[in-house]
């Protein structure tokens, strides 16, 4: 830790973009990396943020968290609103002497991303604007209180999807965003994970660079909705990677590359147990799970593997 | 004044405007009757005789939100729906004027579903009426051109920057051929300032828009809202007034046509106006005392100029091409709560007629009045009647 403290501000800027005095909850991982991107992109960005968590937590009028012009409008059109802006700004440029270089990003939650935004995130992709889209994923809306997204894992119990006598809770698999992205034919997709802040910050500066839309999908610990102790964020995203819940990898112009590589994936119960959204798990869906990791990861590294083959 | 005059569907006189203001965004989604208003405009920036961003979105939720950020760095925006796709973009429309958004949308009025119906009335746009957006409406071709340029300058004035819809009948205007005046590049330059937003979306100085309000300000808001829309009439009227010397075509929040002293005012609004019209001259050749009123600005309500209007009139037939189900008819409802207050007040009676594009015809009007007139008579003003209707 203290060698870090001597080597992190040399490495990453200490200009915040999302000021503190915010109002998440401690420990919140959407912030976090909502933060290190922001720090990535730099001033020259426009924001368009979807509803959820991020946006309550940062404006409540008369005050706001951010340093860069952000711009809120609702819960499923961020990508579309990010559209109009690029299309602005580019008319602006061609027409009126317009000469700054701007970034235009789109955020929003996995509900704001996968689910009510899907359509508007798709279209914007499919024509082709030049804009970052950013998913912070804490796995279920969370703003309205832990209602099951269609990024809900297995077997976690929220709100709308409850663990019962007659129910495991989520009943379906994640989707898979990434693979959504992709079949854009997108220049950059993404995954990346709270607990990792250099290789956010790096792959949003690979976005960067791409001329059209790039994706970043960012598992994003969220204590109030996993049920866990605020002080495991760190801990419980670094546990999702190692295990192989979720795998950190990017696809270039098609081609995948897993960017953490494990020899041996960590049980899926050490991840699982520290959350009280699967306390309820008993040891067979536990095998259940533990199996459909091993496949999802094993997927990832072909199609990675693939890549080295050519 | 600089004008040539030429024969045009009225869709593609809207798309001519439209290039004349120089909008730099097109955000638009086609529908049934707008499609010849983007087509025109697709097909224009596809030629270069238009130079903007043509945002073909996958939906009019998009096409109003993709409007929001465009306007937003300060672009000017343009996009135009009717029926489905203006209910589809509704929960974009009221952020539009939230964040005083200064985009211009036409609306080829249309039915709403169900059933589905794609021709002509006014139900979409009424159920945008307290979406914040000035709401203006036409009666022909010339005066949707008219509008549309007019409604630039509304629109991005700096003590308005309010959104603003013009009103086109769907079919019964949209798609006529009809002889009108143009306006060379030059007046139109002269008439409308380029657009600039005082706090646009710019990394130099950075805002943040679209905070959400506890109960302490949401109240404040809405009222700081309302306050904008109702004083935008000064810079409504100053505009028609401006256009008018520059053309010879005056406008006005409320237009009567022969309705002096006239002893009961037909109320219509849109392109039907021009039917009644007819009807007014019929029957006041036979010496009847029968009048015309047309709302014009239907947001915000022009309540002294409609008082004014109606001040000497003893009945009063109001037409609506909208039903509120289960309650009056918006335009009948708002024409009652402005005389209500009032010490004199005529007899209202509401019909409401030319849904999903049934017509009315100048002999139709005339029937339509005696009826209204024959229920004030009987003292039986409290259901609304549907003109027409088979039952
Ligand atoms: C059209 C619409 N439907 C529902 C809502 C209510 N709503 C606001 S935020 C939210 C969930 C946000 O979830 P997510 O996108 O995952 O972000 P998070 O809050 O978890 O960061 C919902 C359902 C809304 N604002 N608008
Ligand atoms: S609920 Fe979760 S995502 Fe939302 S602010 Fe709290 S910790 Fe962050």
């Amino acid at each position: 830790m203290e060698t870090l403290s001597i080597y992190a501000p040399k490495l990453v800027t200490n200009k915040e973009y999302i000021a503190s005095g915010h109002r998440a909850c401690s420990g919140c991982g959407e912030v976090l990396a909502v933060r290190y991107v922001c720090k990535a992109l730099g001033r020259n960005t426009i924001i368009s943020n979807a509803t959820g968590c991020m946006e309550i937590i940062s404006t409540p009028l008369p005050e706001t968290a951010w340093e860069v012009p952000w711009i809120h409008t609702l819960f499923e059109n961020a990508s579309a609103v990010a559209s109009g802006i690029e299309s602005g700004l580019k008319s602006l440029k061609r027409k009126h002497g317009y000469t700054k270089e701007v970034k235009v990003v789109a955020m929003g939650g996995d509900g704001a991303t996968a689910d009510i935004g899907l359509q508007s995130l798709s279209g914007a992709m499919e024509r082709g604007h030049d804009f970052i889209y950013v998913c912070y994923d804490n796995e279920a809306y969370m703003n309205t209180g832990i209602q099951r997204s269609s990024e809900t894992p297995f077997g976690a119990s929220t709100t709308t999807a409850p663990s019962g006598k007659n129910s495991l809770g989520q009943h379906t698999q994640k989707k898979n965003m990434a693979a959504i992205a992709a079949a854009h034919n997108i220049a950059y997709v993404a995954t990346s994970c709270s607990s990792y802040p250099f290789d956010i910050m790096s792959k949003v500066e690979k976005a960067m660079k791409v001329k059209g839309p790039s994706y970043i999908h960012i598992l994003s610990v969220c204590p109030t909705g996993w049920r866990c102790a605020s002080n495991l964020t760190i801990k419980l995203g670094r546990l999702a990677v190692e295990t192989g819940i979720f795998p950190m990898y990017e696809i270039e112009n098609g081609k995948y590359t897993l960017n953490i590589d494990l020899p041996k994936l960590r049980p899926v119960e050490d991840y699982l147990k520290l959350q009280g959204r699967f306390r309820h798990l008993d040891k067979d869906i536990t095998a259940e799970i533990q199996e459909k990791v091993f496949d999802e990861y094993n997927k990832v590294k072909r199609l990675a593997a693939g890549n080295k083959a050519k | 004044m600089t004008a040539k005059r030429i024969g045009i569907e009225s869709s593609l006189a809207i798309a001519e405007a439209v290039r004349l203001a120089n909008v730099d965004v097109i955000a638009a989604y086609p529908i049934t009757p707008q499609t010849h208003i983007v087509e025109g405009l697709a097909e224009m920036v596809a030629n270069g005789h238009l130079d903007a961003e043509y945002i073909p979105v996958e939906s009019e939720h998009s096409a109003m939100s993709s409007c929001l950020g465009s306007s937003a760095v300060g672009a000017r925006t343009f996009t135009a729906t009717a029926s489905q796709g203006l209910i589809l973009m509704h929960e974009v429309l009221l952020v539009a004027a939230s964040l005083h958004l200064p985009i211009v949308m036409v609306v080829t009025n249309r039915a709403l579903s169900g059933p589905l119906n794609i021709w002509g009335d006014h139900s979409d746009t009424m159920i945008t009426r307290d979406s914040g957006w000035i709401q203006i409406f036409v009666e022909n071709g010339q005066q949707a051109f008219d509008q549309v340029l007019c409604a630039f300058r509304i629109a991005e004035h700096q003590d308005v920057l309010l959104p603003t819809i013009i009103n086109v009948d769907g079919f019964h205007i949209s798609h006529v051929i009809e002889p009108m005046y143009f306006l060379d590049q030059e007046a139109v330059d002269g008439f409308l300032p380029p657009y600039k937003h005082p706090h646009a979306l710019d990394p130099d100085k950075p805002v943040t828009m679209g905070c959400f309000a506890m109960p302490n300000l949401y109240t404040e808001s809405r009222k700081a809202l309302d306050t904008s829309l109702r004083e935008s009439k000064k810079v409504i009227l100053e505009t028609w007034k401006k256009f008018g010397e520059m053309t010879g075509r005056y406008y006005k929040e409320v237009e009567t046509y022969k309705a002096e002293a006239a002893e009961t005012l037909l109320i219509t609004m849109g392109s039907y106006s021009e039917n009644a019209m007819e009807a007014i001259d019929k029957m006041q050749s036979e010496g009847r005392s029968v009048g015309l009123v047309r709302i014009r600005l239907w947001r915000p309500f022009p309540y002294m100029a409609f008082l004014e209007a109606v001040s000497g009139a003893k009945n009063i037939v109001v037409l609506d091409r909208a039903m509120s189900l289960g309650g009056p008819p918006p335009v009948c409802s708002e024409i009652r709560s402005a005389l209500y207050p009032q010490e004199k007040r005529p007899q209202v009676v509401s019909v409401v007629g030319g849904l999903g594009g049934r017509d009315i015809s100048p002999d139709d009007f005339e029937k339509l009045i005696d009826i209204g007139l024959g229920r004030i008579k009987i003292g039986d003003t409290s259901e609304t009647i549907m003109f027409g209707v088979r039952e």
